[in-house]
């Protein structure tokens, strides 16, 4: 059933070959197949419990599957030592998990001195990455997590994930716990770095807004395995059932709209 | 206010003791910390470790301190008397809230914020040092505090065994029955407790405010308070490490020992040579013990309770014989007798003065009529010892109303004059008998042994040292029963200080 990989002219930074998991007993991954290839943006579509987060965590290793491997620049993870393989993998947390007991430079320069940076290296990447996010050094570099707001501490979270230049990104529903309007700011913010860097990112969202605004691939899963796999246009015209579950909120939002614009 | 006056004049020796309390608590806290800390995070992160480790720390909290105390004596390496026990039995009791603290801190850190270092690529190493052990921080310092609050109190409790402290005037005012002297140990152990414990919850609130963010300033505060508890150890350790080269003087915990004691040290003083005192050790068991272990070099010891007590030997009642066989038995374990001080301390069974007149009672034999309706009082040692409470009853067919109250022996002479009790065994040259009235009734029987009060000293000391030898043999035969019960009533009955009797008493002489 598997697409013979070889055949691919991508290159391909991410794959997912027959990957199978069983968490507490209950499958969660039923022979997955996934290629992402390197620059572009994919998001992970699905309900709650859908294996979204799982996807991200057998990249970095946090999870190992059952059966079938992954493989990450070419190399299966199991290869890598899997403390080199998450230096390298920048990851933004879903509840964006900054250490409370260090100040902004210290939460975004973790990574950096795990791989040994000097100091002064580490302090130009931490106010070249403050900027990038849009936060100024001078006044947020000193200050505690839990003084500056929600979307603060999300850029933060950013800058953390993207601290040591790794060339993929995996971001957890990183605008989650956001309210819309700093969310869709964000989501600007996030097309620039996008562009700025050009990274491989990972994407998961429960979002299909989100997805088909910032992505330039969208998978969707349902019941353990990826049931569409396409650009946004395609996927906003899909005839599937369970891709068109995922639109209905959006498809909702938008006749309420005219509703009100023709009473 | 005669509190005051007390440490007044007993200012070096109270410095002293305020010094030794610390050492021991700070001592012990740095250990536990050392010990329990890393305890803590194995139990933390291996549950299955965890269990046990929780267990046992919590099973040994349990044992009674004094118990503890007996437990560690005759161990090899951290028995004996002294610091060395004390400091164990003080490291125990502040491992588990030391343990449970951090178990505590380390398990209550956010899982979310373990992933993210997780995931961020942290080693589980790494993931401890940056992430689990600060935050678990303001929970391990509040173990740390309970732990030396904890310490404060049970390091009282260290005087039993020589080790010295505050505790050492809380056991010699209760030996002497003065509440000024006990006030003069519990007063500044309460503060020292109070103290710690606020200097402490304010390390505590300043590492929460550092993790909380803000109060970056208060930094130096923190820095302030690591300085000064580091400069205060050293200067503990400094302290304590200069009593090396003394003579360290011993005696049992009763007024009688006490001035033997300090008689023993002041004809040491006199001749120049420097003496560590480490009176009020506790019952003849501790003493033996401390002196075996080198840990006392010399203390006052009866030749009727070393031959019985120590020796278990079937009672004797001639005199020259007890000497001789003690003072060959002890020449085996490397402890010289020297010779007898001159006085007699024999059990003596008192009575009230009006029952004695009432009942026109002279001997034991006279009171065992009427004992049947009676209740006796009778020290924890008494009631044990070969020599003591059982043969005297066999010897003279006693029995009482009930069975006899266990009492400390300072209190004893009290519970008699009180009512309390109607019969008890006393010192026979304590000067609370003449003080409350009390009527000694004769051992016509010849049940008790001789109890001639020797210096016991070890034979390393007098060798290595030939001025000790030089200094004590001057008291032998220097001190009859009528001085030792007047010295003894002066303590007791006039309130007046130890030191002081005995210096009186030392310049008459000459």
């Amino acid at each position: 059933m598997a697409q013979p990989v070889s055949s691919s002219t991508q290159v391909s930074e991410i794959a997912f070959h027959g990957v199978r998991l069983k968490r507490g007993g209950i499958p969660v991954l039923q022979g997955l197949d996934l290629d992402v290839e390197q620059g572009e943006t994919l998001a992970l579509v699905g309900r709650s419990g859908a294996g979204k987060s799982t996807i991200l965590k057998l990249i970095n290793r946090l999870l190992v599957p059952d059966a079938g491997e992954v493989v990450v620049r070419g190399r299966p993870v199991t290869a890598w030592d899997p403390f080199d393989l998450r230096r390298h993998i920048g990851y933004v947390l879903q509840d964006v998990g900054l250490f409370p007991h260090l100040t902004v430079r210290d939460n975004i320069a973790v990574v950096p001195r795990l791989l040994g940076w000097d100091e002064e290296r580490i302090g130009r990447r931490v106010e070249e990455l403050l900027g990038l996010v849009g936060l100024p050094a001078d006044e947020f570099a000193a200050r505690r997590p839990d003084s500056v707001s929600g979307g603060q501490r999300q850029r933060v979270g950013v800058a953390r994930a993207l601290a040591a230049d790794p060339p993929i990104l995996l971001m957890d529903e990183p605008f989650g716990a956001l309210d819309p309007v700093t969310r869709s700011e964000l989501h600007g913010e996030f097309r620039a770095v996008q562009s700025a860097v050009r990274k491989t990112i990972v994407l998961v969202t429960h979002d299909m807004g989100e997805a088909l605004s910032l992505a330039s691939r969208i998978g969707v899963l349902a019941d353990g395995a990826l049931v569409a796999l396409d650009t946004p246009a395609a996927i906003a015209t899909s005839r599937d059932g369970r891709v068109r579950a995922m639109l209905a909120p959006l498809v909702e939002a938008a006749s309420a709209l005219q509703g009100q614009a023709h009473p | 206010m005669r509190v005051f006056q007390f440490w007044a004049s007993h200012q070096a020796e109270f410095g002293a003791l305020l010094v030794q309390h610390l050492f021991l608590v700070a001592v012990s806290t740095i250990v536990a910390v050392a010990l329990g800390v890393p305890l803590g995070i194995l139990a933390a992160r291996r549950p299955r470790l965890g269990a046990p480790i929780v267990w046992l720390v919590n099973a040994a909290q349990t044992v009674p301190s004094l118990a503890m105390f007996g437990f560690l004596l005759p161990l090899p390496l951290i028995g004996g008397l002294g610091a060395r026990v004390a400091i164990t039995v003080l490291i125990v009791y502040a491992l588990l809230p030391i343990v449970r603290t951090t178990i505590a801190g380390i398990r209550s850190v956010d899982p979310a914020l373990v992933e993210a270092g997780t995931a961020l690529g942290m080693t589980p190493r790494q993931l401890l040092r940056q992430v689990q052990l600060p935050l678990a921080l303001p929970s391990i310092v509040a173990g740390i505090r309970v732990a030396a609050v904890i310490g404060v109190g049970t390091a009282t409790i260290a005087a039993a065994v020589g080790a010295g402290g505050l505790g050492e005037y809380i056991f010699r005012g209760l030996s002497m029955v003065d509440p000024t002297v006990i006030l003069a140990g519990a007063i500044p152990a309460a503060v020292l407790a109070l103290s710690l414990d606020g200097g402490l919850t304010l390390a505590e609130r300043a590492v929460r405010a550092r993790l909380s963010g803000g109060a970056r300033h208060r930094a130096w505060v923190s820095r302030l308070a690591v300085i000064a508890v580091f400069a205060g150890g050293v200067w503990v350790v400094a302290a304590s490490l200069r009593s090396e080269t003394l003579i360290r003087v011993g005696s049992k915990n009763f007024t009688e020992q006490i001035l033997l004691g300090e008689m023993l040290a002041q004809t040491l003083e006199a001749r120049g040579i420097r003496v560590e005192r480490r009176l009020n050790l506790g019952g003849t068991f501790i003493c033996d013990r401390t002196i075996r272990s080198g840990d006392i070099d010399m203390y006052v010891e009866y030749t009727g309770t070393a031959h019985t007590a120590i020796f278990r030997q079937p009672p004797d009642t001639d005199s020259r014989r007890v000497f001789d066989a003690v003072r060959r038995r002890y020449a085996d374990a490397g402890l010289t007798v020297l010779d007898p001080l001159g006085f007699e301390n024999t059990f003596a069974i008192l009575v009230r003065g009006a029952d004695a007149q009432r009942l026109g009672l002279k001997t034991i034999a006279d009171a065992s009529a009427h004992t049947s309706g009676w209740q006796a009082g009778f020290g924890y040692e008494f009631l044990q010892r070969e020599d003591g409470y059982p043969g005297l009853a066999k010897t003279y067919g006693l029995t009482f109303r009930a069975p006899p109250r266990a009492m400390d022996l300072s209190l004893i002479y009290r519970a008699l004059a009180d009512r309390q009790v109607d019969l008890v065994a006393g010192d026979a040259t304590s000067g609370l008998v003449d003080a409350y009235g009390l009527v000694m009734l004769e051992d016509n029987r010849r049940y008790f042994p001789p109890y001639d009060a020797v210096a016991l000293v070890r034979s390393a000391t007098l060798l290595a040292r030939p001025a000790v030898r030089d200094a004590l043999v001057g008291l032998s035969g220097k001190v009859s029963v009528s001085d030792m019960r007047e010295m003894n009533r002066a303590v007791d009955s006039d309130r007046r200080d130890a030191v002081d009797v005995v210096r009186a008493f030392l310049a008459r002489r000459h």
